[in-house]
This record gives structure tokens, C-alpha cells and sequence, in this order.
């Protein structure tokens, strides 16, 4: 079971900002597979990985890193701070 | 060495005092703040600024600890708010303190550019016509490289 949040364009897309999932996804590649497969607003969210970042525990990550152990996996557009 | 995020506005001459003030250690401060800027239409309402609660403060924490490891810092600030703001009001500050007055002046540049694109803040702007989030620009990760 890990926490997954989602924040900005990908919230409102997805409709709520955090939720808990099962899941036996090996990366957040898989994780993300599995999501789209649910449901059509996780399809949407999901559509251009490109213009997503993704943090595994709070530290910045690529799509491809492994969720073995993670607790918190979060999905947001590139930031705009400053 | 202090990190703020916060929802309520700060005060941005007395935050510049109080970092400046009673130094012996630096002979040079630098400063620069982010306001919200209207839309070329003249139109923007207000500014909101979502963040991720415990990740922002790790994010500018980790920014500020590359930035100390790079240059000969005696002191940082960094304030950075969210919530909704209007056309004027102050987004955030940086301010660094250094003997040295290049090591002050890209240090600031350097926690700027990276708070920018590696800081986990989004910003949406709402107008009379609605609201939009404001897109990232290529130039904002491109000027990481020169770092």
C-alpha cells in the first residue's frame, strides 16, 4: 500500500489530491500503467509523462525508478516556483 | 540559515534589516524578492500558490545546503509563500551573506534559478475570464546548466 498525491493540473485532472493504493507495481512506470487502466481521468492525467515530475519519499525521481519500499509516490506538473 | 514557507504575507524591509543588521562576519548581503506580476491584459485577479507540504522545506533546504557548499556563505534566508495573492503582493525573498560580494550575488542567482524548476510550487492564475496554470518555460531548466 503506498500514499499517492497529486498536486496542480493533475489534482483537478484526477479529481482528488491523494489516495491510497494497492498496488505490486515494480516501477512508477507500472504504477502509472496501472492507474490509467482504472479509469479514463487517470488516462487524461497521464497522457504526456513528458510534461510530468514524479517524487518517490519526497525526493524528485524519473519514471523508471523502482517502488520497492516507498511509502509515498506524488505526481505533479514541472514546478513554477520563485 | 533559514528556510519559511508560509501562507501569510512577510514584511520584506524588516526581513532585509533583520538579515543585514549586527554583521561583522559579512561584508556583503544581497537580496531580491518575487512579486506577483499582473498579466499583460492588465486583468489577473489573484495569484494562488499550491505547494507540497514537507517536500518544499527538503527541496529549499537541499538548495540552500548545495548553495553554502558552493560558496562562502556566512548566512540565507529563503521565504517562500503560498495561498492566494494579488497583482503587487510579495511571493518570496532570498537573501545571502557572504565576506565576498560575487560569492553573494550568484549564490542568490543560484538559489533562484534552482527554487524555480526544482522547488515544488505551482502557480495558477485566476482572471474574470478564469483560471490557468502557469506553464513551466524550457529557459527556467536550461539555466540550471550553467551551474
Amino acid at each position: 500500500m503506498v500514499d499517492v498525491l497529486y498536486f496542480a493540473w493533475v489534482r483537478e485532472r484526477i479529481g482528488l489530491p491523494k489516495e491510497q493504493v494497492e498496488t505490486s507495481a515494480a516501477t512508477v512506470r507500472d504504477l502509472v500503467a496501472e492507474l490509467c487502466a482504472r479509469e479514463e481521468r487517470y488516462a487524461a492525467a497521464f497522457a504526456d509523462l513528458e510534461s510530468l515530475r514524479v517524487a518517490l519519499d519526497q525526493d524528485l525521481t524519473d519514471f523508471d525508478a523502482p517502488l520497492a519500499g516507498v511509502r509515498e509516490v506524488a505526481f505533479f506538473p514541472p514546478m513554477t516556483g520563485g | 540559515m533559514t528556510v519559511r514557507v508560509q501562507e501569510e504575507p512577510f514584511d520584506f524591509g524588516a526581513e532585509a534589516n533583520a538579515f543585514a543588521t549586527g554583521r561583522t562576519d559579512a561584508g556583503a548581503v544581497v537580496t531580491f524578492t518575487g512579486i506577483v506580476r499582473d498579466l499583460a491584459r492588465g486583468d489577473l485577479d489573484r495569484m494562488v500558490i499550491e505547494h507540497y507540504p514537507g517536500m518544499t522545506e527538503r527541496a529549499l533546504e537541499k538548495i540552500e545546503a548545495d548553495a553554502r557548499a558552493r560558496w562562502d556563505l556566512r548566512d540565507v534566508l529563503i521565504i517562500h509563500r503560498y495561498g492566494a495573492m494579488g497583482p503587487g503582493d510579495m511571493i518570496m525573498m532570498v537573501a545571502t551573506a557572504s565576506p565576498h560580494r560575487v560569492d553573494a550575488f550568484e549564490a542568490a542567482e543560484f538559489l533562484m534559478d534552482f527554487l524555480k524548476s526544482r522547488a515544488p510550487f505551482w502557480k495558477k492564475e485566476i482572471t474574470q475570464s478564469g483560471e490557468e496554470w502557469v506553464a513551466s518555460k524550457a529557459e527556467d531548466e536550461d539555466a540550471l546548466s550553467r551551474w
